[in-house]
């Protein structure tokens, strides 16, 4: 029995060292809620070092689709929150969960598809028009189909083309944007990614970009302070300093040096 | 084919090459997988042996429903706990959510079931062998319980091994109440799951391998120590 009190004592002392090793470093951090598309291109593994030299603090990112990442800040679960839903980030100001919203950097959409382009959309004059054509033609197109924020600007987008994209071509993947990609791979569907993950992904396959530069294909991030009313349990101080650092000068350059085979990949456009 | 030559060629370097941040992450796998087995196992063991023992009344519910646990999908026990240890939560005051801790409990949820069951399976057959004797050597239900388990040990090995390939292979769960966080609980099979999207799949595949060779080691050193007991028995 005394073997077994043994056993006992190291597991529990396991667990707990697990926790302590969590508590002892948990003074100079934050937790970002993110998107993939900032985490999977590496430009968060470029920047934070350099906000971590500055400040002392270290910033330990969640990267999931800007829908959970809403969801997580709303359950008051991350300090800070970095994403690319402009019209649900103001909403989430409104409703009072954030006390500040401010753009950040942006980049683009494209609409990427099969090297053959059977729809034919590599000549379109504006976005809509090229979702139109594929619409016609009915070629597989890979929808997110996830609520992410490139989700909900690929819906806007089929809303302003007026078409309501459904049938057995519109296939709803409900999965990040490198699994979409993916799969979009496989079975050469059309589908749209935002630049900087599709520049980072390895694995295109026959893919190719075939549509890009409208207007209406721009991606805007923002950065958002968390109400210390609602959770005054999370690092809001920190927190701020994370938010003003991206909007300073050092941080925008920081945003700006990042390169991802040789292409710039977001462009800070902070009011300064 | 290329890209399964180069997952092996990537995951020998990763090996050979014992990249520091490729130690962290195998090193919080195997801590975060080993201590939800081992507290899985302190649980278990003794809850198999005892639902082996004892018959009550709702006995076969209980026993139903610890099967079927045993089929519990990951994403739902991560949910589960995610739901528990967020800030919005009943334990949210811990601050456990996106740490080891957290995913240490959900693993625990994952393999307990398939432990418990498992063992008892073991448990009861040994029992109806040794009833009698057991009996009368005048040995209380609650007696019988170390004894049985220290007769049964080398079928319970394997089924902490079970309980271990489950830890150490699940995603769904730690992805969730971990966060996948650099540095902090990114483990191998979030890793894998993060090259994939990435597009990165001789890396994915190479680190795969890698878990793959992971647990055939413990699976190895569980084997070896059977093996040396069996013929110390013998």
């Amino acid at each position: 029995m005394q073997h077994k009190a043994r056993i006992a004592m190291t597991a529990v002392s396991l667990l707990g060292l697990s926790m302590a090793a969590q508590a002892q470093d948990g003074e100079r951090h934050i937790t970002l809620a993110s998107t993939t598309s900032t985490e999977n291109s590496g430009l968060f593994d470029a920047i934070i070092p350099q906000f971590t030299e500055t400040t002392g603090i270290d910033v330990r990112v969640v990267a999931v689709g800007t829908g959970q990442a809403f969801e997580i800040a709303r359950r008051g679960d991350a300090d800070s929150l970095l994403v690319h839903d402009t019209v649900g980030e103001e909403r989430f100001v409104e409703e009072g969960y954030g006390t500040e919203r401010a753009d950040v950097m942006y980049n683009d959409f494209v609409i990427i598809g099969p090297d053959g382009d059977p729809a034919g959309i590599a000549d379109a004059e504006t976005v809509a028009e090229a979702l139109s054509l594929i619409a016609e033609a009915e070629a597989p197109f890979a929808s997110r189909g996830d609520d992410s924020g490139t989700n909900r600007a690929e819906l806007r987008l089929w809303d302003s083309a007026g078409v309501e994209p459904g049938g057995e071509w519109y296939r709803e993947l409900g999965s990040g944007m490198g699994p979409t990609l993916n799969t979009a791979a496989g079975m050469d569907a059309y589908v749209m990614s935002d630049r900087a993950t599709w520049v980072a992904f390895d694995n295109p396959r026959d893919l190719e970009l075939l549509f890009e530069g409208d207007d209406a294909l721009f991606n805007q991030y923002g950065s958002i302070l968390i109400s210390a009313e609602r959770h005054p349990h999370l690092k809001h101080d920190l927190a701020e300093q994370w938010h003003a650092w991206l909007l300073s000068e050092e941080g925008q350059q920081a945003i700006a040096d990042f390169e991802v085979k040789g292409q710039q990949l977001f462009f800070p456009n902070a009011k300064q | 084919m290329s890209d399964d030559a180069n997952a092996f060629q990537t995951a020998l370097a990763l090996i050979l090459g014992r990249d520091p941040d490729l130690v962290g992450i195998v090193m919080l796998s195997l801590q975060v997988s080993l201590s939800a087995v081992l507290i899985a196992a302190l649980i278990g063991l003794p809850l198999g042996a005892a639902l082996a023992l004892w018959r009550f009344p709702g006995h076969g519910v209980i026993v139903v429903i610890l099967n079927a646990l045993m089929g519990l999908p990951p994403v739902v026990a991560g949910l589960s706990v995610y739901l528990l240890l967020s800030r919005a939560g009943p334990l949210g005051e811990l601050g456990l959510l996106f740490t080891p801790g957290a995913m240490i409990i959900a693993q625990i949820i994952l393999v307990l079931p398939i432990i418990a069951a498992l063992a008892r399976q073991q448990v009861e057959e040994l029992f109806q062998e040794y009833r009698e004797q057991l009996t009368s050597l005048g040995l209380s239900r609650l007696r019988m319980i170390p004894t049985l388990l220290w007769d049964a040990r080398l079928g319970l090995v394997t089924v902490v091994l079970a309980g271990f390939g489950r830890a150490s292979a699940e995603v769904g769960a730690v992805m969730i109440v971990g966060g996948n966080i650099d540095g902090v609980t990114r483990v191998m099979t979030t890793a894998i799951v993060l090259e994939t999207s990435k597009g990165n799949l001789p890396l994915a595949l190479g680190l795969g391998l890698v878990l793959l060779s992971l647990v055939a080691l413990v699976n190895a050193g569980a084997y070896l120590m059977s093996e040396t007991a069996r013929r110390r028995l013998g």
